[in-house]
């Protein structure tokens, strides 16, 4: 209990007046070196959960104490904080307007005072473990989507965060880069890095994942691990939802 | 024929040449350019203050309001007034804003190109501030998701890595408006102020030609604004070619 990394209490978040409950009531304890991937049909509240971990989106009601603080309340400098939770976006999100370089570099050396030559080493270290150590000046408009992606891990790892959130990293990806991202993810995992992945790759959740998370309805109706997570599922949905997914 | 030809001499000598009239022209020109470059950098200025409060209400407003303090009622009122400042500004005829602040407002500044470019700044504030928050807006919202879980601030994210990218969207625009404040400009001579076309009109009246220093006066604007609209051209093919990279 005291070794959590992340502590969700009673997370609620309400649109349109309470109207849409995306979030309705989660608790979880996330560990330190947990790799936790979280499933479940469209809309049933995944992005808003991992925004609402590092405040992205503001929750309506509930706690989220991380290391030790409650990162929801209105007196915590919530930037110093999530400059340790590292997020992966569907759609990349890469600066446009600098090169990868510059991508990586420009969290660590404006807000942890890094030098720019210290910055520049530890980006052109992050590329190498990406394996693009070759595209340091390219602009991301001459990147494929996968590369794109791995590009964006490098961004996210070079602030040194304590806990990873990707939200559906693979989704906007040809089929054929899908594993290249992949693979840089499983490295992550198996080098001790706390994640928290929203994914539909199944293979992944089995091969790395700590624990198995089936989101429905913004609740967390089913949780165990992979093994009893895919073979001895207990919610109706959760057995609807697989049957669909894994053909 | 040549009789033809030697009355428009004549005409052309008495519009500009007798008593130096040309210079007449020149000193419009000269106050319509100065007219136009301050009163673009004063809406520039008042723009940019416009647009950061507004976008900044749009984008953090529900987050504040969460958090409330002086800080949401300061950025609430700031942007109740903007809003009240464009509805005002864009719903009235520039005209009676210039003379509303010659003959009432500023009824004690007697130098007219100082009320005009004031008059002309604040008018181009309103439409400027909707092109820089127009520009703002055009930006993908994954952009500030990212600065923001970085660990950026909200100020951060919009100086490193939204405004440099708004900043290439608008740039046409902005320019554009220059091209449209040059032709605005034109009504300075309600307040007396002596632009370029007050100048042609001057000369109109004291020759009773009206063709000539007409037809001059309009030539003039043309080939200013075809020069910018040349300029035009070139800044978005290189915003484009910098885009493709
Ligand atoms: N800004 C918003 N305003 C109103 N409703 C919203 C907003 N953002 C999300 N929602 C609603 O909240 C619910 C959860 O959305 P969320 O994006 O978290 O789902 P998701 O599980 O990530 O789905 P997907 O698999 O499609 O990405 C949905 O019903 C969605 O329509
Ligand atoms: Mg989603």
């Amino acid at each position: 209990m005291n070794d959590a990394l992340i502590q969700v209490r009673d997370l609620k978040k309400y649109y349109d007046n309470g109207r849409i409950k995306a979030l309705d009531g989660v608790d979880i304890d996330i560990r330190k070196g947990e790799v936790v991937v979280i499933i479940g049909p469209s809309g049933c509240g995944k992005s808003t959960f991992l925004k609402s971990l590092n405040l992205l989106e503001m929750p309506t009601e509930g706690k989220i104490i991380f290391e030790g603080v409650d990162i929801n309340d209105s007196s915590v400098n919530v930037n110093i904080h999530r400059q340790k939770m590292g997020m992966v976006f569907q759609h990349f999100n890469l600066f446009p307007h600098k090169t990868v370089l510059g991508n990586i570099t420009l969290a660590p050396t404006k807000l942890k005072g890094i030098s720019k030559e210290k910055g520049r080493e530890r980006a052109m270290e992050l590329l190498r473990m990406v394996h693009l150590e070759d595209k340091a000046d390219a602009y991301p408009a001459q990147l494929s989507g996968g590369q794109k992606q791995r590009i964006a891990i490098a961004r996210a790892l070079a602030m040194d965060p304590d806990v990873m959130l990707f939200d559906e990293p693979t989704s906007a990806l040809d089929p054929e880069m899908v594993g290249e991202v992949l693979d840089i993810m499983k490295e992550l995992a198996r080098g001790g890095m706390t994640m928290i992945v929203v994914t539909h790759e199944m293979g992944f959740a089995k091969e790395v994942g700590s624990r198995v998370i089936f989101f429905d309805g913004g609740q967390i109706r089913e949780e165990n691990t992979p093994q009893e997570f895919f073979a001895h599922p207990k919610d109706p949905r959760l057995q609807d939802f697989l049957s669909k997914v894994l053909i | 024929m040549t009789e033809w030809f030697n009355s428009l001499a004549d005409t052309f000598y008495r519009c500009f040449i007798e008593d130096s009239r040309w210079k007449w022209m020149l000193e419009g020109l000269g106050n319509t350019m100065i007219i136009t470059v301050f009163a673009l950098m004063i809406g520039i200025i008042l723009g940019i203050i416009v647009a950061a409060v507004r976008s900044t209400y749009d984008m953090n407003g529900a987050a504040m309001k969460k958090k409330g303090g002086p800080a949401y009622i300061f950025l609430r009122i700031g942007n109740f007034i903007c809003n009240l400042f464009l509805t005002v500004i864009r719903g009235t005829p520039v005209v009676v804003q210039l003379m509303i602040m010659y003959f009432i407002i500023l009824i004690n500044v007697t130098n007219g190109v100082l009320v005009a470019i004031i008059a002309f700044g604040i008018n181009s504030g309103a439409y400027v501030a909707e092109i820089f928050r127009s520009g703002i807006m055009s930006i993908d919202e994954g952009q500030i998701e990212a600065g923001r879980s970085l660990g950026f601030n909200y100020i951060q994210t919009m100086i490193f890595i939204i405004i440099p990218q708004a900043v290439k969207v608008v740039l046409p625009t902005l320019f554009n408006e220059l091209i449209v404040l040059i032709k605005e400009t034109s009504v300075a001579g309600y307040v007396g102020v002596m632009d370029l076309t007050k100048a042609g009109d001057k000369i109109r009246g004291r020759t009773f030609e009206a063709f000539m220093p007409l037809f001059a006066v309009a030539a003039v604007y043309l080939v200013i604004v075809i020069i910018l609209t040349r300029i035009l051209r070139i800044i978005e093919k290189r915003l484009r070619k910098s885009e493709r990279r």
